[in-house]
């Protein structure tokens, strides 16, 4: 099937959604399910005034720049401890401890240790942190005797050891990793202003229950569904560019079971 | 002049948690300057061990092992492997072209392209640099591997059973690749298999082992001449006879005067 | 000692001498020789160990009902490609909204019950069920088909005799990957809702009253252990059920 069908296609489907969605909600009249053509200008108001600026900014920035340290050190580390037996046979278990610990119970440690004001960032680093970690030494782990055989023979640097082979080889857990920690952000990006901020979607969430606007709320769901596709497929396409040199069929495989 | 390569007494013990597990013992031979060897014994003799204790990669728990007249101890920088498992041995994310370069990093890039082109060209495949590895035959592979140890310029080539994940129509192809290859550009290499035919075909000189712990049972010297093809040279009496006589060695354990 | 413990135990050190030095305050980061204890006698809690009864409960109530939605559902969609590409546009829009980003919506909806965070665990716990099985079928090996058909094997005898069995570890990878987003659900949910017990609430009140830190960090320790106690337990299953397999499915 060509691009441009499959397109059509996509499209169709959504838009015959959104009109079920619309008649549904308008022949039930609850106000718990507004149509969408209320929810809609809403969403234009929200992304298009200072709100904008003043809740989205901040609160997505945070996601995105805790999302990134997280990815940095989780790959810096995991690159370095993946290689070495011993310090997964010591550490694995840890890490696989901390990764257990369901990302938005952290929120009231950080909450009592940083303050209500200051705690969304770390949280959201250290909810973030042990997916890539663990995929990373996963991957640097996975590197094959006859590859550790050619890079020895061919007596290359630590530097491109790392950087041309260790790193390369890992790339594609790498990137399942920081799909799951993409999601995981988001969440504790929600939790952590619901619980407590003086800005952010979760703030406004929080907000509108109090006034019972539903139709903000809404809006609001929304909102965050359309980040999260945003993200998602930028990050996707990163993949795919960074992972250009896999067989396509493993590529697509990989993405449809980490739930790309 | 010492020879390119001497191992002298050459022994590895494997030592693991439910007995120790010797794979070579007592072995001693030679490599000469642009001599093609090739080594040949039973599956799981110990092949790999003796090959894995020439380069560098193990260290022998007896014996020594000298390249031009220096001992051996970590990786020599002037030798390369090709492996048995290409696919594994390349590396997936860089193209044909990169991959050739890869070990060359510390020359000036010109020269890298260089080196890396005249490679290529020698194991005929100029118009798949772009391409990646697994866009390739098993076959391409191997001749992509063989071309990244030959732009190394190695002194001594190790070859490690390299034509033995491919099928017998390509193995001919390759086999005929590295004879004319070795002799263009004065290459001295020793090859690992455990196919006599092979060995007669390739060899100046068989270097017959034992069974497992591998020990030297004979060196024959193959006159078959510099130009071989594949048809005619396997068909003439000498070959038969000497595949015979290699064959006759393989079954026998202790060492024979040859 | 078995090595795994070491890094357990090494984290533990780091973390009392952390706290006694003071290099981060230590009414905040108490040290664990109190909140060990502290869990100890957290569990001899009848209050607390309803709570955590209630966690636990509404987790799995929630992953059992995902794995009866998910895996039909991904058996349909792997197998038909028209009602897949239909779906799967659904379901790229579905999924990326993040369920916590609901339990405002759900609370007002559906109450302060145990249904809003069993239902809302449920949303969470679908997705990695679905992608697998979906996953599962499109690596059906072709030619176990084949030979299964070559011995007269029905349809319906290839999907439960052949598909099945090999789809079976992929979705199991996915129950896995899912009981961790389940539990994390639920107890958000939790934490941010006044009504249920559970875990979450639990280590929520002990939080607000402010000086009760050993709690909320022996809280948040147990739930660590339950969800690597989960995994852990789901992971040895999948070796005991499947060691035939080598492929996993794929994790994360």
């Amino acid at each position: 099937m060509n691009l441009l069908t499959r397109f059509t296609q996509h499209w169709a489907v959504f838009l015959v959604a959104v009109a079920a969605w619309e008649l549904l909600t308008r022949l039930a009249g609850s106000p718990f399910f507004p149509p969408p053509s209320t929810i809609a200008p809403i969403m234009v108001d929200q992304w298009f005034s200072a709100t904008f600026f003043d809740h989205m900014v901040p609160g997505v920035g945070r996601m995105l720049l805790g999302w990134a340290l997280a990815a940095v050190l989780g790959v810096a580390l995991g690159i370095l401890l993946g290689r070495s037996a011993r310090a997964i046979a010591y550490l694995g278990p840890l890490f696989a401890f901390m990764r257990s610990i369901p990302p938005p119970l952290l929120v009231p440690f950080f909450v009592a240790a940083v303050g209500v004001t200051d705690m969304q960032l770390p949280t959201i680093v250290f909810g973030a942190l042990w997916p890539v970690l663990l995929n990373t030494v996963d991957g640097a782990s996975g590197v094959d005797a006859t590859k550790v055989d050619t890079a020895r023979v061919f007596r290359l640097s630590p530097a491109q050891w790392t950087l041309g082979v260790v790193l390369p080889a890992a790339l594609p857990k790498v990137f399942a990793g920081l799909r799951v920690s993409l999601s995981i952000a988001v969440v504790v990006m929600v939790v952590s202003e619901l619980v407590g901020s003086v800005n952010g979607i979760g703030y406004l969430l929080v907000q509108a229950q109090q006034f019972y606007d539903l139709p903000v709320m809404w809006a609001w769901i929304v909102t965050l569904g359309v980040l999260g596709y945003l993200f998602n497929s930028l990050l996707l396409a990163a993949e795919r560019r960074a992972l250009a040199w896999q067989p396509r069929h493993s590529l697509e495989a990989q993405t449809l079971a980490t739930g790309g | 002049m010492s020879p390119m390569l001497e191992v002298t007494g050459l022994g590895h013990t494997y030592e693991a948690k439910d007995g120790a597990h010797t794979a070579i013992s007592g072995l001693s031979f030679t490599v000469e300057n642009g001599e093609l060897l090739c080594v040949v014994g039973p599956s799981g003799c110990g092949k790999s061990t003796l090959l894995r204790a020439i380069s560098g990669l193990i260290r022998p728990s007896e014996g020594t092992v000298s390249l031009h007249g220096t001992p051996v101890e970590g990786v020599p920088a002037d030798l390369a492997v090709v492996f048995q498992d290409y696919s594994r041995s390349l590396f997936p994310w860089l193209s044909v072209q990169r991959n050739v370069e890869f070990p060359l990093r510390d020359l000036p890039r010109a020269e890298r392209h260089e080196r890396a082109e005249e490679a290529l060209a020698a194991v005929g495949l100029s118009a798949a640099a772009r391409k990646h590895p697994w866009q390739l035959s098993g076959g391409m592979q191997q001749r992509v591997a063989i071309a990244r140890a030959l732009a190394y310029r190695p002194a001594l080539l190790l070859m490690d059973e390299p034509f033995a994940s491919v099928d017998a129509q390509t193995r001919f192809e390759l086999e005929d690749l590295l004879l004319r290859v070795r002799r263009e550009q004065e290459t001295t290499v020793m090859l690992v298999t455990h196919d006599i035919d092979e060995s007669v075909y390739l060899g100046d000189r068989v270097l017959v082992l034992s069974k497992s712990p591998a020990t030297a049972v004979a060196a024959l010297d193959v006159p078959l001449g510099a130009e071989r093809e594949q048809i005619a040279t396997r068909a003439s009496e000498e070959f038969v006879d000497l595949r015979a006589r290699v064959a006759g060695l393989l079954q026998a354990r202790e060492p024979v005067e040859a | 000692m078995p090595s795994g413990l070491v890094g357990m135990v090494g984290l533990f050190a780091v973390w009392e001498a952390a706290s006694r030095s003071e290099v981060v305050p230590s009414n905040y980061l108490v040290p664990p020789s109190i909140v060990l204890p502290t869990m100890v006698s957290m569990l001899g809690d009848i209050e607390f160990l309803r709570a955590v009864i209630a966690t636990v409960l509404a987790a799995v109530i929630a992953l059992a009902i995902a794995v009866a939605v998910a895996v039909p559902a991904g058996l349909v969609l792997g197998s038909v490609p028209a009602v897949r590409r239909a779906a799967m546009t659904l379901v790229e829009f579905l999924r990326p909204i993040p369920s916590v980003a609901l339990i405002p919506l759900a609370m007002m909806t559906f109450g302060t019950g145990p249904e809003t965070k069993i239902t809302l665990a449920v949303y969470a716990a679908v997705w990695p069920i679905l992608f697998n099985t979906i996953y599962a079928l499109d690596e059906l090996d072709p030619l176990h088909v084949d030979t299964a058909r070559a011995f007269g094997t029905s349809r319906v005898g290839v999907l439960t005799r052949v598909a099945l069995p090999s789809a079976a570890p992929f979705v199991l990878t996915g129950v896995r990957l899912s009981a961790a987003m389940a539990l994390a659900v639920v107890v958000s949910t939790e934490l941010l809702s006044g009504g249920t017990p559970g875990i979450g609430r639990y280590i929520m009140v002990a939080n607000s009253s402010g000086s009760y830190m050993d709690e909320v960090l022996a809280g948040t320790v147990l739930a660590g252990l339950i969800g690597y106690a989960a995994n852990a337990g789901l992971e040895r299953l999948h070796r005991r059920l499947f060691s035939w397999s080598t492929p996993k499915g794929v994790d994360q």
